[in-house]
């Protein structure tokens, strides 16, 4: 049957209030529920297990990326929900497709990104009995996922979906994944189109901050000497970098973020402070240090920020803004908790604080604001240039030819923390980084995915010569898909950031970090018909840098950089953020 | 820091999986288990969990919170105070050789506790009450010989109606 003309059927009858009920195989459930949730992309993989599911989804207007391993879907994903805001959604098969996905999964929850990820499974029926290509997805993915379900029935299906994209997306966000058994996705019943707003028993995000925690708040920033504002991914997660900002300059106070909320304040405002932690800079190392008060918001207190937890902020009163409780005193004793989507907590803050302000905050801010400045005048971030190429060159050199407008990824290690520190992020959603969980290979599939949401941007993946070859396999679909990012691989032959660690903790003993064998990356982007561009020598890293960004198409670019170069500021695992090593 | 002893209650949604993501919890967090118990409320779609844990303060909180967020939990509560009923039950296999007989019935009588099978060796013993009252009874019958015990762990209710 027509499915446009049951509609209209039914409609004629006026039985229904809504749009009507039609026969529907859970396959064709999927993609209508996939639709009225306002996708537009999957990124996937087929297999035995999902044939129905990818059957029904040719048939729809849903783009489908098809990628060379599962773990690229779901950073893929993961990169296009980074750069839209919006749920990102994979499909794979079961078995080894599922497990495969597993690392793209622990990536996303651990820096609460919403995706949806459905795997197919094998039919009900054979399930526990250690079937072809079965395996418990949803008990391994369960610590991974915000939450997960097994679909046992085609009737529960479009519930589940809806509440799968409700959960992803509301409160803190986090991947939710759905395991469709082959069966329920042949078996048919009738499809109602949802409306209404999804309402759990038990899952209410609280968004709004209790007002009495917040006229604490406002109290305590009229009164400070030394604040500082700490921002992390939940501003940008909600949309709230606007109001941080006006919030910092209203009052007069410096910002810092953890490397998930670069971007989320302007990194070229006099306020910047730069990022703060094992790789932050003096100034915000420091003013934290020496803050009376300390304003976080949206973050975790992740060890690689606080560094010694006993020593840090240890002068200042903390406020912590959070959506999520668990956060709010987990690594870190809290002078007031405000329980609240951070947006919307700044928002009222600003309200709140718009009225209440000191007329003579600026000129009280002015000592504290001197002495961060010393801090900066005296301990700038630098490195040495010398005859080989700089790494931490090539991004500043990218940054200025780019204009800081770049959506830039980065893998994990030293490119990435030069990324962080030398591409000066001005705008959220512009950096898009494996911060909790540190996943190589991260990079590369997630500049695909935030190209998918924006094709007309410039978007670059700054890599390692390592990392990159944990997702190489993704410039096929790059070329395949026709998206045109850009790769820049600071090659330094080392799994640098491991080689960083054993040349200062470990007396230069380079145990397994050495790359002794790499491709030719120039010719491995022409295997894959993409362009290759090679700089060797200083004063070539401009031209390769324009040339690459100006050709079309997947672009690499192999920087052979400093071998042995380090990334500074440094705190030892486990010390003061205070005790820093310096270049 | 000291350690404390707490009773956690939760409704949940009673569906395949839900005890595993409590249990999972507890496991990859490291938060300590000393007792769980879990069946069916009145409403088959609910089920109870009571769970007793040791931890100290700040750990206290984040399991409550912990608990609070997970998407199958409906409603957590910390029943470690006077205002709750606290009660196991256990079943105790106690060795009876003839000297003791008499001596473990007359344990049984003071403790107001059931016999609930008798061998020609042993006695099994139920026995439902607070944690104290159990463990003074296992002080009282370990002289003569426990061979098994199977204990439910602590349930716990609210004086109150809701
Ligand atoms: C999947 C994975 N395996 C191992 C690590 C540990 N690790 C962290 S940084 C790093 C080195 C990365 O080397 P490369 O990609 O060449 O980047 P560089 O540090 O040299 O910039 C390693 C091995 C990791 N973060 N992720």
């Amino acid at each position: 049957m027509n499915p446009a003309q049951s509609t209209s059927q039914t409609k004629g009858k006026a039985v229904f209030a809504g749009p009507a009920p039609q026969e529907m195989s859970g396959a064709r459930i999927l993609m209508a529920a996939l639709k009225s949730e306002g996708v537009d992309t999957v990124f996937g993989f087929p297999g035995g297990a999902v044939i129905d599911i990818y059957d029904a989804l040719m048939r729809t207007d849903i783009r489908h990326i098809l990628v060379r391993h599962e773990q690229g879907a779901v950073h893929a994903a993961d990169g296009y929900a980074r750069a839209s805001g919006r749920v990102g959604v994979c499909l794979v098969t079961s078995g080894p497709g599922a497990t495969n996905t597993v690392t793209g999964i622990a990536t996303a929850y651990a820096d609460s990104i919403p995706l949806v990820i459905i795997t197919g499974q094998v039919p009900t029926h054979l399930i526990g009995n250690d079937a072809f290509q079965e395996v418990d997805i949803v008990g391994i993915t369960r610590p991974c996922t915000k939450h997960n379900y097994l679909v046992s029935h085609v009737e529960d299906l479009a519930r589940i979906v809806r509440e799968a994209f409700h959960i992803a997306r509301s409160g803190r966000p986090g991947p939710v994944l759905i395991d469709l058994p082959k069966d329920v996705a042949k078996a048919s019943t009738l499809y109602t189109p949802p409306s209404g707003d999804v309402r759990l028993k038990a899952y209410r995000p609280n968004y709004r901050p209790n007002k009495h925690q917040l006229r604490k708040v406002a109290g305590l920033m009229a009164e400070a000497e030394r604040p500082v504002i700490f921002a992390g991914g939940g501003v940008i997660l909600s949309g709230g970098s606007e109001a941080l900002t006006a919030f910092a300059r209203r009052t007069a106070t410096p910002v810092t973020c953890s490397l998930m909320g670069l971007g989320g304040f302007p990194g070229t405002d006099p306020l910047w402070l730069g990022m703060i932690g094992m790789h932050g800079t003096y100034r915000a190392n420091m003013a934290v240090s020496n803050a009376d008060l300390l304003v976080a918001v949206g973050v975790r207190f992740d060890d690689r920020v606080t560094g010694k937890t006993d020593a840090f902020a240890a002068q200042a009163k903390i406020v912590h803004i959070d959506i999520d409780p668990t956060s709010i005193r987990k690594n870190i004793p809290v002078t007031i908790p405000v329980v609240g989507d951070c947006r919307l907590t700044l928002e009222a803050l600003n309200t709140l604080i718009g009225e209440n302000l000191p007329q003579d905050l600026p000129e009280r801010r002015a000592p504290w604001l001197d002495r961060i400045d010393a801090w900066r005048r005296s301990h700038q971030l630098a490195y040495r240039q010398g005859d080989a190429i700089k790494p931490q060159y090539v991004v500043e050199v990218l940054h200025r030819i780019t204009g800081g407008k770049a959506i830039v990824t980065t893998e994990v290690g030293q490119n990435q923390m030069w990324a962080a520190q030398f591409y000066h992020f001005d705008r959220p959603r512009h950096f898009i980084t494996s911060g909790g969980l540190g996943t190589m290979g991260f990079g590369l599939p997630a500049a695909i995915g935030a190209q998918v949401a924006f094709p007309d941007e410039l978007v670059v993946d700054i890599a390692g010569d390592g990392s990159i070859q944990m997702n190489i396999q993704e410039m096929a679909t790059a070329m395949q898909c026709g998206l045109p990012v850009k790769i820049v691989i600071l090659n330094n032959g080392y799994l640098g950031m491991v080689r960083q660690w054993q040349e200062l903790f470990y007396e230069k003993r380079y145990a397994c970090t050495g790359m002794e064998v790499q491709p030719d990356f120039v010719k491995l982007a022409e295997a894959y018909g993409a362009t290759g561009l090679r700089a060797t020598r200083p004063d070539e890293v401009e031209a390769v840098l324009q040339k690459g960004i100006e050709t079309p198409g997947p672009v690499i670019m192999d920087f052979v950089v400093e071998r042995e170069e380090s990334v500074y500021p440094m705190v030892p695992a486990g010390a003061p953020i205070t005790e820093m090593l310096l270049v | 820091m000291t350690a404390e002893r707490h009773i956690f209650t939760m409704l949940v949604d009673n569906e395949p999986g839900v005890l595993s993501r409590v249990v999972g919890l507890f496991s990859g967090r490291g938060f300590n288990i000393e007792s769980l118990c879990v069946a069916e409320t009145i409403d088959p779609r609910i089920s109870r969990i009571t769970l007793v844990t040791l931890a100290n303060p700040p750990v206290v909180e984040q399991i409550e919170k912990q608990l609070n967020k997970l998407v199958n939990v409906i409603k957590v509560r910390d029943l470690s105070g006077d205002d709750s009923v606290k009660r196991e039950m256990a079943l105790i296999c106690v060795q009876a050789k003839p000297e003791h007989r008499a001596e473990i019935l007359r344990i049984v009588d003071i403790f107001r506790c059931k016999v609930v099978d008798v061998g020609l060796e042993h006695y099994i013993i139920e026995v439902t009450g607070t944690e104290g009252k159990l463990t003074a009874l296992l002080n009282l019958l370990k002289p003569m010989g426990i061979q098994k015990i199977a204990r439910t762990g602590t349930v716990a209710l609210l004086r109150e109606p809701n």
